[in-house]
């Protein structure tokens, strides 16, 4: 056990070492929430309705930070895929070190990156006249639960890559597979205001989950909706991710063993 | 008793239709050199890539330092190291860097691994480089830092696939060099190899591999004596002579000579190579059969090759780092 702390940790550093020796990568990391609230904020930001009134950027950027999040699949997936097509890999394997840590060092480094990523995020919004209404406290407890998506957002960038292998295709794939997803949810649009189906779809939706958990938190307009997943946005927000987690770890971890065929 | 660190029976690894391995056979005895000898796609580095424990196999067993590769793949891998045919390093880290990692993961403390690190780069070469990324190395540069990192902690058993493809002839001399040393500090070496030059001088025994199998195994010398070993060449002045000096040496030697009328040769076997020689001058020379040249042949390992797999060793290299995905899959 403790040695697949230690051995998870050297390879936290060693990702992190990547990002420092390939920097391009970093300004990506900054880039790409600034854009987002900027986009999002400002070009759609003027002249939607938030169901229960309120401004449409406030009640957007919880959405956006959902959606940074959920776009950080692409980086851990072509960076675990990127991995297994070197030669590395296979000295990682003849070695004795603990089979999980290049697995838990990419997570545990992506979730160090996802932490500069809200920072940026939260400054960015802070600048667009986004602000947290409930206290520190609170604000933090959404901070946590946009890291906890995180979390299980890697385990399935992680068995993704183990399943395509090419880094490549993965890098193709991920942005259609991930776009659904922020598309039928509440990141945009309140579900009460789609087609009943859609609407329904949105709701179960884990992004929404956690988008509507943290509007909460935040004190952001958009709260609504009597279904039953509205209304237990806050436990859903900590489920879904858990469940993720639980199912998508041990698969890739059992992947990861059967490379060996 | 003579402890065998590699053991392999029955071996046997499909890729779909493509038998890799079938049923092969190895034993190394501690402290000893084997080489595996092969043309392309012979099965080498499936053999080694079982042996540690990257790949499973379908039948057989196989055991590394005393434990069984299947079920105690962590003890096997505590005591090997492998430096593959494409060199398995972190191309975005520098050279000091992946050697640290290494050293870190073979959990010395962070002094400790800076320190062999340093150690190492001086010793092959690359201090000069070891702030540099690995992808920017050249190929012996990268093969030898692949190399470094087997060395971080001296193994019990060493892998080698192909450890000198793509080496100038200094570099290869240095890698022979360390071979030789680790040896003779104790190191089993199991090396695979295109050149039979390697094999002739690393290895204690080698393995001819073809098409999954080993066709042949044994010393250099016996794997040599198995082509009929040393042979006695004679040109003669007159083709027209050739049949009748043919007769002649195959009354002295008891084997019958190859003909090439084309050249005018013949060639033959032999056992005590001197007494031989003078006995086929002078008996030539009492028949008044006109000699143009004569002489003796060693054999050659590639003929050994060439006899025993019906191939010459192919040269035809992909460059390193290519083809490796398909070997992963
Ligand atoms: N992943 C794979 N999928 C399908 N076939 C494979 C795979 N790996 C190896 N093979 C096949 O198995 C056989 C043995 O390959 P192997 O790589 O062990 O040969 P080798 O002796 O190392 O050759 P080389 O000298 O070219 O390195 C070849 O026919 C090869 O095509
Ligand atoms: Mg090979």
């Amino acid at each position: 056990m403790s040695t697949a702390i230690t051995d998870g940790w050297t390879m936290t550093r060693r990702n992190m070492t990547h990002v420092v020796r390939a920097p391009e990568e970093l300004i990506l990391y900054f880039s790409l929430p600034i854009m987002f609230v900027l986009v999002f904020g400002y070009v759609f930001g003027s002249g939607m309705q938030v169901s229960g009134g309120g401004s449409y950027r406030e009640f957007l950027l919880p959405g956006v930070f959902v959606m940074t999040m959920l776009y950080g699949l692409g980086a851990t997936a072509t960076g675990v895929a990127q991995d297994l097509s070197r030669g590395v890999v296979d000295r990682f394997r003849s070695m004795p070190m603990a089979r999980s840590a290049l697995m838990t060092g990419r997570s545990t480094a992506d979730l160090l990156r996802a932490l500069l990523e809200m920072s940026t995020l939260l400054i960015c919004g802070l600048l667009v006249g986004w602000q947290w209404r409930q206290g520190v406290g609170r604000a933090l407890l959404a901070v946590g639960l946009l890291l906890l998506l995180r979390i299980a957002i890697t385990w399935v960038g992680i068995y993704l890559a183990l399943l395509v292998r090419n880094p490549e295709t993965v890098g193709v794939i991920v942005f259609p597979a991930a776009f659904p997803f922020t598309a039928i949810s509440n990141v945009f649009v309140s579900p009460e205001l789609m087609p009943s189906i859609i609407g329904t779809i949105s709701e179960w939706n884990p992004l929404s989950a956690t988008v509507a958990a943290i509007r909460e938190l935040f004190g952001n307009p958009g709260l609504g909706g009597d279904s039953w997943p509205a209304e237990h946005a806050m436990l859903l927000a900590v489920l879904w991710p858990v469940l993720l987690i639980a199912t998508f770890a041990p698969l890739a971890v059992r992947r990861y063993q059967r490379l060996s065929r | 008793m003579t402890t065998f660190e590699v053991v392999a029976e029955g071996l046997g690894k499909r890729y779909g239709p493509t038998r890799a391995l079938d049923t092969f056979d190895l034993t190394v005895p501690a402290g000893t050199v084997h080489g595996l000898l092969g043309p392309n796609g012979a099965g080498k580095t499936t053999a080694v890539r079982i042996l540690t424990t990257l790949l499973r196999f379908d039948t057989g067993r196989a055991s590394v330092a005393g434990y069984d590769v299947l079920r105690r793949p962590d003890e096997v891998r505590a005591r090997i190291a492998l430096t593959g045919q494409y060199a398995a390093v972190d191309e975005i880290l520098s050279g000091r860097q992946n050697l640290e990692l290494f050293g870190r993961l073979f959990r010395l403390s962070s002094r400790e691994a800076r320190r062999r690190a340093a150690e190492l780069l001086e010793r092959f070469g690359l201090d000069e480089a070891a702030g540099r990324s690995a992808g920017e190395y050249s190929g012996g540069m990268r093969r030898r830092l692949d190399l470094a990192a087997s060395l971080i902690r001296t193994p019990r058993v060493l892998f080698l696939d192909e450890p000198t493809t793509g080496l100038d002839p200094r570099s290869r001399n240095q890698v022979w060099d360390l071979v030789r040393g680790l040896v003779a500090d104790g190191t089993t070496v199991l090396l695979t190899t295109q050149y039979l030059e390697e094999a002739d001088q690393l290895a204690d025994r080698i393995s001819v591999i073809d098409a999954g199998r080993v066709v042949a195994e044994g010393s250099p010398d016996q794997l040599k004596a198995m082509t009929g070993g040393d042979r006695i060449e004679v040109v003669v002045r007159d083709a027209a002579e050739l049949a009748h000096a043919g007769r002649i040496v195959a009354a002295i030697c008891g084997a019958q000579p190859e003909l090439d009328p084309t050249v005018r040769r013949l060639s033959v076997p032999v056992l005590d190579r001197v007494a031989g020689l003078v006995d086929v001058v002078r008996g030539l020379d009492d028949a008044g059969v006109a000699v143009e040249d004569v002489g003796l042949r060693r054999a050659t390992l590639d003929e050994a090759f060439l006899h025993l797999t019906g191939h010459r060793p192919d040269d035809t290299r992909e460059p390193v780092g290519a083809g490796r995905k398909a070997d992963l899959a």
